[in-house]
């Protein structure tokens, strides 16, 4: 079993977002880049398949030289090798395209990507990867078994979850529950150092044709001040609530 | 050149998601001189529809269809786009939407934003407001194809009624075997509760509360308000609360009218999740907790105190209004 992981190159969770050029682009400076949540679950259950059926796992990302320390990374976490696709992310469905050429020459069973990234919060490249080959898609997968060529997994549904059956190749949009926050892998000295060694390809992207662009960011408003209300005045709480914010 | 919405049903009505996206749609088939059409997958009476400024509905009735396959649901929502010769569709935020709409995108050539907020900034470019950076940010998105898809976040536009005749059409879009490689084999779904995604209101959580036998509270509030639980990471993460029930970065987005956070401190990653709530309440006894700075409404105290005291106090509200 072949997998192909795919790895977004996010600020960390706690990183303040500013942005520079006249609000046109997000300000790097001092910002820590992190493997993306989503991603670092399906990662890890993408080693899980590799120590338990023997499958092989390679990471792909679509980015600039400045990535390359989250694939190394996710190859200090145990990933076989790395791919990255030298090229400035413009918008999803530029990535796809990217991803779905790598998918293509590289004869992947399974493509585990994020459901979503941290920074643009898409949440479409993998549904345009299963669009462009047609393989059978899985978003919201928060449990995923391979036996030969069946697949049974697990979707989260709004109120629920439902189980599905289906085949390779597949690709899937994971998140938390493929595996438990618990089961992520701090990379070991062992692994950091054979890191350094395994291969990290890179190749040149494919044209694709631009549907979108980011013009401008903004930040949010600055927030006016809490309104502290007494614990001893909570039917102030309630007149607040129905009178002034209107939600009850 | 209607624009099209998949309206959303299941048992047995429309989402208000549906409803919301239908006002929206109104909103921008004004802008555009055009008109609202709403495809549906096996809806029952779809009249209701012409309550928020539908014109048209394709009414798909196919037993093939009787479980979610996003497949051939973007399938059929392709096909109506087609036939109406649609250059905007917009979709909700559902799970499910989310699900199909960048296969819709996909299939039609078109460019995608999701986490739409708010009304175009632009039509000619077309520009949208997006959530970003886990809504730390707004990205504004110019999409440059020939037809477009948006996905509206939920409880960015609200619910507008504008009254409509609507026409009624049956549409019988081909659905290929091909369009079933996933199979749902069972759904489980908690019933008698109100989910995290269709709430109004959620009442969450955290640490604060000590143990996950202090829950009883919790839990009567929401019941109360006709609200959802959720709690913060560290207490799914210690077992005291399903992780279904995790709200924040990692966990499930909040998008609701009213968020009670309860010994929570607020932590970046859990505010990141919960910020698009339009109104935060959060009770805490610590002054210092750094939820209080992203708060509408603040209460310093123990919430063992305050709780049942705000469960009678909404007791009565609720019996006089």
């Amino acid at each position: 079993m072949k997998i192909l992981v795919c790895i977004s190159h996010v600020p960390d969770t706690t990183s303040k977002i500013n942005f520079i050029n006249g609000d046109s682009e997000f300000d790097t400076n001092g910002v820590q880049f992190v493997i993306n949540p989503n991603d670092e679950f399906g990662l890890t259950r993408a080693i899980w398949f590799q120590e338990q059926q023997g499958a092989t796992v390679t990471v792909v990302n679509v980015g600039g030289p400045e990535t390359e320390p989250t694939l190394r990374k996710a190859l200090a976490i145990g990933a076989n090798e790395a791919i990255r696709v030298n090229a400035n992310p413009t918008d999803g469905f530029f990535v796809a395209k990217q991803l779905a050429e790598v998918i293509k020459n590289g004869g992947y069973d399974v493509i585990i990507a994020g459901k979503e990234s941290l920074d643009y919060n898409g949440g479409m490249v993998p549904g345009m990867i299963a669009g462009i080959l047609g393989y059978n898609f899985l978003n919201s997968c928060t449990s995923l078994t391979v036996d030969g060529t069946n697949v049974k997994a697990v979707r989260e549904i709004d109120g629920g979850k439902e189980t599905v059956a289906t085949t390779l190749p597949l690709i899937i949009g994971g998140q938390k529950g493929l595996v438990e926050e618990k089961d992520l892998r701090i990379p070991n000295m062992r692994g950091i150092m054979t890191a350094r060694t395994k291969a990290l390809t890179i190749l040149e992207p494919v044209a694709a044709p631009i549907e979108t662009k980011a013009v401008k960011f903004e930040k949010p408003a600055p927030k006016s001040a809490v309104k502290l209300i007494s614990p001893d005045n909570l039917d102030e709480l309630i007149n607040l609530l129905h009178n002034e914010a209107k939600v009850i | 050149m209607s624009i099209l919405i998949y309206a959303e049903y299941a048992e047995g009505k429309f989402k208000k998601v549906a409803f919301e996206l239908a006002s929206y749609a109104k909103k921008v088939a004004e802008s555009l001189g055009t008109t609202v059409t709403a495809v549906t997958v096996n809806a029952g009476d779809v009249s209701e529809l012409s309550k928020y400024g539908v014109d048209k509905v394709l009414k798909v009735n196919n037993d093939k269809l009787s479980g979610f396959t996003a497949k051939a649901y973007a399938d059929v929502i392709k096909q109506a786009a087609q036939k109406e010769n649609i250059k905007l569709i917009l979709l909700s935020s559902t799970t499910d939407s989310i699900y199909l709409s960048s296969l819709v995108a996909v299939a039609l050539e078109a460019g995608y934003a999701s986490n739409v907020v708010g009304l175009p900034v632009s039509t000619s470019p077309f520009q949208v407001k997006r959530n970003a950076f886990s809504n730390k940010a707004f990205n504004i998105t110019e999409i440059d194809t020939d037809v477009k898809v948006l996905g509206l976040a939920k409880n960015s536009y609200g619910i507008v009624e504008t009254a409509s005749t609507l026409t009624e059409e049956d549409f019988n879009p081909t659905i290929g075997d091909n369009d079933f490689g996933v199979k749902v084999e069972s759904v489980e779904k908690v019933s008698g509760k109100v989910s995290i995604a269709d709430a109004d209101i959620v009442v969450s959580a955290g640490r604060g509360l000590k143990g996950p036998e202090n829950w009883g509270m919790i839990e009567e509030l929401a019941s109360v308000l006709g609200a959802a639980t959720a709690c913060s990471k560290p207490v799914s993460d210690l077992g005291w609360r399903p992780h279904g029930e995790h709200v924040g970065q990692t966990g499930k987005p909040v998008a609701t009218n009213l968020y009670i956070a309860i010994g929570i401190s607020g932590a970046i990653q859990h505010i990141a999740g919960i910020n698009s709530s339009k109104v935060k309440v959060v009770i805490n006894s610590d002054p210092e907790a750094p939820f209080f700075k992203v708060a509408d409404y603040g209460i310093v105290g123990d919430a063992f105190e305050i709780v049942p005291k705000l469960i009678e106090k909404f007791k009565a509200f609720k019996a006089q209004n």
